[in-house]
């Protein structure tokens, strides 16, 4: 092949490979989300009570401890699972019993949901119960909400705000 | 799936030599995907310092401060950024080849387990480096990312906290979470790093550059996208709302579509599952040990080239053990040879250009010697000259050289190249990585491209330090092997580098011969083989000529 050819057929490759790197390094375009919808999502991480209750240790529990041990409650590890039950326009999209992380139970309940939903006015309904009864519910909270196309709105819960709050 | 693999050879070797005519073997991208990778990770580091220096961690700082490179400094920042991004595209365009060419041509099996298995890894740091940086920009596609990366980490019960919480509402975004990406957007790729000079132990003259043409066509090709398509951010990220189309990036994020289509634990054992397989696959059978290059001391005479030239560091030389009177002698560590047979090609008594006597290099394949692989070549390469341009293929005894007509005036440089059976990648020797028929006014000259292409013959051509020559004594030439000798040779109808000398090559065909002896003929061995500029990747053999020649 003669030189000019040569120098031609790899401007050619490069071309190519620089056509491959620059279209492709960002399209074709994904669609992630479709644009019509909005998306409750649903996350939140809480620790329900514990099986089994602490006690207060009596003066001969106490005195019976090593000095350094001695702590006036005793409280086991394990933490009971969370019952969390969540209502869209009255329809029940999710009622799960959440066990408590780690290898000794000891840990938070976690929820991570994603609810896709047409915009527009929605009832929300949010029920939780962190406790070992087994009627009621320890939070509840139940709401309106309007959503816009592509809004994203996020139930989180903390105990120290009162319970379920909306972001 | 061998047959997957064997078209996957077919299908390299077929571009390998359309690549091969217009940018040579010095320049062919893919003799030198790794040097590649190694010169894009170089384009991606310089330019992630600049981009760097003008970035600000934080929530909002961090996408203005893109912006601001992108449009108001486009002329520097923008191109440091486009070259950033490009390159890094490039690298894992690079690795990918890299990684289908190794499986294509076999060369992760036995001893080479080792390059193959720390690949892996190399494979998943390029893939986090390429994530944690679209993270940073934090504009929509960061947002997706942070949310569907996180979801996916999730899923593992190793988080207390699950990480997406960090993303879910603008409130909770924190600007520690940033300056946390920013370090492991160094420290990943510097590991990397690390990783890749593991990768590289086992071979020794590991090529980490590219030569300096492919290396300038590449930054040019890289520095005329940036400026045509400089790279952009897709507007700022915002918690409040979904991003609903993102552009990805489909080098490093091509496995997130599937994270809606699976479900998280479902893609976790897709990928484990995936990554273990091709961790292991050295390991899987056909199970095939290459028995490890032999040293047959009687034609060994310690010169040292074996040692020099093989490229996993398996030959070291030792003192000599047979009482002959040279000072050292090969020695195999079976344990690292690959059966690669450059060895062979390396030592003094084996160039396939020499006729008088039968090929014994003292170091050689057991099981593939370098007589052995030389007798296909020498009928095939036998044909009528300047008729066409051949192909060698086959395996073993049914190898012959396919000619296809050569189109009138055009020389068949390119095309006139019989290849090398492929069995050699499958079965040891890649010796005769390639062969070219030359035919050219009536003279016919093999080439031999070696599978380390430069580097190692260079290096053999810059290592011109006479070694001792071997004890004389007559070779035997059986009756065959001399006829096929006859025919594997040269015609030495130019003068070389190599200067006057009574070359083995001098007693060629009938017709070379009584040219060579015409008074003011011009002496040579290999006929432009010596040349050590042009094509150096041939000098090795025109040096061994010499050697020969001068003993
Ligand atoms: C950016 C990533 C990578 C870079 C820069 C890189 C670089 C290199 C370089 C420079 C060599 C030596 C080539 C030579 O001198 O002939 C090499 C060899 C090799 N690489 Fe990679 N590599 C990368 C990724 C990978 C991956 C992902 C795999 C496979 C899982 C892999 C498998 C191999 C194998 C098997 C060899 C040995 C070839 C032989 O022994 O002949 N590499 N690599
Ligand atoms: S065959 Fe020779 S060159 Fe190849 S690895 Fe073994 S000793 Fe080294
Ligand atoms: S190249 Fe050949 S002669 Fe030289 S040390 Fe190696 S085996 Fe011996």
């Amino acid at each position: 092949m003669a030189r000019a050819l040569r120098y031609l057929a790899q401007a050619a490759v490069y071309l190519l490979i620089a056509v491959l790197l620059g279209v492709l390094s960002n399209s074709p375009v994904y669609r992630a989300f479709p644009r019509d919808q909005a998306l409750i999502k649903l996350s939140l991480v809480h620790s329900a009570q514990r099986k089994v209750p602490c006690r207060k240790l009596s003066a001969e529990e106490l005195a019976e401890l090593a000095p350094n041990m001695r702590k006036p409650m005793s409280c086991s590890r394990e933490r009971l699972p969370l019952w969390l039950e969540v209502r869209l326009d009255d329809r029940l999209v999710f009622s799960e019993s959440l066990p408590p992380a780690g290898l000794s139970k000891d840990g938070p309940a976690r929820a991570y949901h994603r609810f896709p939903v047409a915009p527009g006015r929605h009832s929300l309904s949010l029920k939780m119960r962190d406790s070992a009864r087994t009627e009621g519910y320890d939070y509840q909270l139940d709401t309106e909400v309007e959503l816009e196309a592509l809004q994203n709105l996020v139930v989180d819960f903390r105990p120290e705000s009162g319970g379920f709050i909306l972001r | 799936m061998n047959r997957v693999k064997n078209g996957m050879r077919t299908g390299f070797m077929w571009v390998e030599d359309w690549l091969d005519r217009a940018f040579g073997p010095a320049w062919n991208p893919l003799y030198h995907l790794g040097a590649l990778g190694f010169f894009y990770y170089w384009i991606v580091a310089a330019s992630g310092i600049y981009v760097y220096i003008l970035f600000d961690t934080g929530t909002t700082e961090a996408y203005d401060s893109i912006e601001y490179m992108t449009v108001e400094q486009w002329y520097l920042g923008g191109v440091m950024r486009s070259l950033h991004r490009y390159a890094s595209d490039g690298m894992v365009l690079m690795m990918v080849v890299h990684m289908l060419r190794e499986f294509a041509l076999d060369r992760y099996r036995g001893n080479r387990w080792f390059t193959w298995f720390t690949g892996v890894p190399v494979f998943w740091l390029v893939i986090a480096s390429g994530i944690t940086g679209y993270w940073l920009v934090w504009d929509k596609l960061a947002q997706y990312l942070a949310l569907a990366t996180t979801e996916w980490f999730d899923w593992l019960p190793i988080f207390g906290q699950p990480i997406a919480r960090n993303f879910l509402a603008p409130s909770l975004l924190d600007d520690r979470f940033f300056t946390l990406l920013t370090f492991m957007h160094i420290a990943v790729p510097l590991i990397l790093l690390l990783v890749l000079w593991i990768h590289l132990q086992r071979v020794s003259r590991s090529r980490i550059h590219p030569a300096r043409g492919l290396a300038l066509g590449t930054f040019a090709m890289l520095l005329a996208l940036s400026l045509f398509k400089p790279a952009v951010s897709q507007g700022p990220a915002d918690l409040a709302r979904v991003p609903a189309e993102v552009g990805l990036d489909w080098f490093y994020l091509a496995g997130y579509p599937l994270m809606d289509i699976w479900s998280k634990g479902a893609l976790w054992a897709f990928t484990a599952t995936i990554t273990l397989i091709v961790a292991v696959l050295p390991w899987l059978p056909p199970l095939r040990r290459l028995p490890a290059a032999v040293v047959d001391l009687k034609n060994c005479n310690g010169c040292t080239r074996c040692t020099e030239d093989c490229p996993f560091n398996a030959v070291s030389m030792q003192p000599r053990s047979d009482g002959l009177p040279f000072e050292r002698e090969a020695v195999v560590n079976a344990s690292v040879c690959v059966a690669c047979g450059i060895c062979a090609g390396a030592c003094p008594t084996s160039t396939p250009f020499r006729r008088a006597s039968d090929l014994i290099p003292g170091i050689d394949l057991p099981d593939r010697s370098l007589r052995q692989l030389r007798r296909p070549f020498a009928p095939a390469a036998s044909r009528p000259t300047g008729t066409g341009c051949g192909r060698l293929v086959g395996q073993g005894p049914r190898d012959r050289i396919r000619l296809r007509p050569r189109r009138r005036g055009a020389r068949c440089r390119a095309a006139g190249r019989g290849r090398a059976q492929p069995a050699l990648h499958r079965r040891p020797a890649a010796l005769l990585h390639r062969l070219r028929v030359e035919p050219r006014s009536g003279g016919r000259r093999l080439h031999h491209r070696l599978p380390q292409g430069r580097v190692l013959s260079t290096f053999r051509s810059a290592l011109d330090r006479g070694p001792p020559c071997p004890p004389a004594r007559p070779l035997p030439a059986g009756p065959r092997a001399a006829r096929a000798d006859r025919h594997v040779l040269g015609r030495p109808d130019r003068p070389s580098a190599a200067g006057p000398g009574g070359g083995v090559l001098r007693r060629g065909t009938r017709r070379a011969a009584a040219r060579a002896r015409r008074p003011g003929a011009p002496g040579g061995h290999a006929g432009g083989l010596g040349r050590r500029g042009g094509r150096p990747w041939l000098g090795r053999f025109a040096i061994s000529l010499r050697r020969r020649s001068t003993c």
